[in-house]
């Protein structure tokens, strides 16, 4: 994964190239808010996106960004009559806005999911359950990504 | 190689009970050059799949964004004795499974 | 915070004898688990969650598995490793009599592959290697580390201690500046410990793999802008060795989890 540290050497380099080039201009790889956007209206669809409901537990510090822990959990009764179909995880800035998607039933008991992340920058994490009803409902989480101060050359 | 699978021997029907899958993968994104600059091609588990006595449970679609070496963790009712039955494929024809008992009381 | 390194300067103080100015006493050692955040701690504390188990498992398979042209398994010699590699992993690197010098858990295993196996040697940082290495480990996690203890490897735990005290590469640091001098602050946003060697071969989560000490080494040595020492070269397992000795009744931790 390309390292934030690069795309700063990258920014000044093009900065003092080109002077009065401005910053925004030269966007790394990364996915961007209107991807995020796209692939969390691929779940939804134009239904609409309440908040609440949901729980992100997710370090808003992190030791390392290749491996973040998450859990997700959905308050509900998880009845045949009540309960949640999927849970979606999306990020605002790795290459890719998808991270997850997890599908229950009734007979799960408890709606909540735990997993490790990989997050390339600080940046915006998004959770979206879909219940039985098809209603979706959303919770974001800021997380901050520190990188270690000696990491390794890839080879 | 191996996979951990973390599933109580034992519970009483009806109880709400937690299962962890952790496998061994290397979750390469395809989004990473080599020093010479060559794409690592992707390489990940894209889907997983529990199934208890031979009925879904839990399935998950999984992108680069997981975590090298995949771990999940899940719930589901003890409704009966019997199997879970895990599975994980991916890029390449990649295949794997794995299975854990449990006594419902 | 600041009690630890009040005890680090009133070492420079103290008269231990067998420490040199900056040495950190021998109460005063911390395990880098000590530095870790709560997430990272959970991740190791359990070993169903712990992604260095699954290389321990791996090792566990191949610890009776019959390999090399002698058709043996480590298990046909040394049989049940909870008890024959019980407190093993602690002592290494260990002094070998006919080579005349220390040599690693990882060379100790090719050795044992060469000369009763007849199979060849498995690479550095391969992944049976790392999970040989792992399994072994991981029989003598809580028991304390004695590498360092046998006086024949005495003078090698003191060319590995001039290593370590050695400023070397672009930024001109020693291994001492950072691990006895300023652990518990901040470099970048990561902190510094002592660089106690308690859970190798462990896992790392900026390596997202198990990986060995040498590794480590190797990577702290390209931080300072140095030529790193090639993997099993005399140089980095006397720095090993007096990592090991440094860290003298630590418990071993294999395999634990760093970020």
């Amino acid at each position: 994964m390309p390292t934030t540290r690069r795309h700063f050497l990258s920014l000044a380099g093009g900065v003092t190239a080109a002077g009065t080039m401005p910053i925004v201009s030269l966007r790394p790889l990364q996915a961007t808010p209107a991807m995020l956007t796209a692939a969390i209206r691929n779940v939804v669809g134009e239904a609409q996106l309440r908040t609440g409901r949901v729980k992100l537990d997710i370090p808003p510090l992190v030791e390392n960004g290749n491996t973040v822990p998450m859990t997700v959990s959905v308050a509900s009764p998880m009845t045949a009559d009540d309960h949640v179909k999927s849970i979606h995880v999306f990020n605002e800035k790795n290459p890719q806005p998808n991270i997850g998607n997890f599908y229950l039933t009734p007979a799960s008991g408890r709606a909540q999911v735990s997993t490790r992340i990989r997050l390339a920058d600080t940046q915006k994490v998004v959770a979206i359950a879909r219940l039985s009803d098809d209603t979706f409902w959303q919770i974001a989480a800021d997380v901050v990504v520190t990188l270690a101060a000696c990491t390794e050359e890839m080879n | 190689m191996a996979a951990l699978i973390n599933v109580p021997a034992k519970a009483r029907r009806g109880d709400v009970i937690e299962i962890r899958a952790l496998t061994s993968h290397i979750m390469e994104t395809g989004f990473r050059h080599t020093v010479d600059g060559k794409l690592v091609p992707r390489d990940i588990i894209t889907g997983f799949t529990c199934r208890y006595n031979g009925a879904e449970i839990f399935r998950a679609d999984l992108f680069p964004a997981i975590a090298a070496n995949p771990y999940l963790s899940f719930f589901t009712v003890a409704k009966e004795s019997g199997k879970f039955e895990f599975e994980w494929i991916g890029d390449n024809g990649y295949s794997s499974t794995a299975s854990a008992s449990i006594t419902v009381e | 915070m600041s009690v630890w390194r009040a005890i680090a300067a009133a070492a420079l103080f103290a008269a231990a004898p067998a420490l040199l100015a900056g040495e950190i006493p021998p109460d005063a050692r911390r395990s880098g688990y000590s530095f870790m955040g709560p997430d990272t701690r959970a991740m190791q504390d359990d070993d169903t969650s712990n992604p260095g188990m699954l290389f321990v498992l791996d090792g566990e398979q191949l610890w009776t598995k019959k390999t090399g042209s002698a058709e043996k398994a480590c298990a046909d010699c040394h049989g049940e490793a909870r008890i024959s590699m019980k407190g093993i992993a602690a002592r290494y690197p260990a002094f070998d009599k006919a080579l005349g010098r220390p040599v690693t858990l990882d060379q100790r295993i090719n050795l044992c592959r060469a000369n009763h196996q007849q199979a060849s040697p498995l690479p550095y940082e391969s992944r049976d290697l790392l999970a040989l290495s792992a399994f072994v480990a991981h029989q003598s996690r809580g028991l304390p580390i004695t590498a360092g203890n046998d006086p024949q490897a005495r003078p090698f735990v003191e060319q590995g201690r001039e290593l370590f005290m050695q400023r070397e590469g672009q930024l001109n640091l020693a291994c001492t500046n950072c691990h006895d001098d300023n652990f518990d602050r901040r470099l970048a946003g990561a902190p510094i410990t002592q660089g106690q060697p308690t859970g190798y071969p462990l896992y790392r989560l900026e390596w997202q793999t198990l990986g060995s000490l040498e590794r480590r080494l190797r990577s702290c040595m390209s931080g300072v802008r140095a030529q790193a020492y090639d993997y099993g070269s005399p140089e980095l397992v006397a720095l090993e060795l007096y990592l090991m000795s440094r860290a003298h009744g630590l418990p071993m931790e294999t395999p634990a989890v760093r970020p």
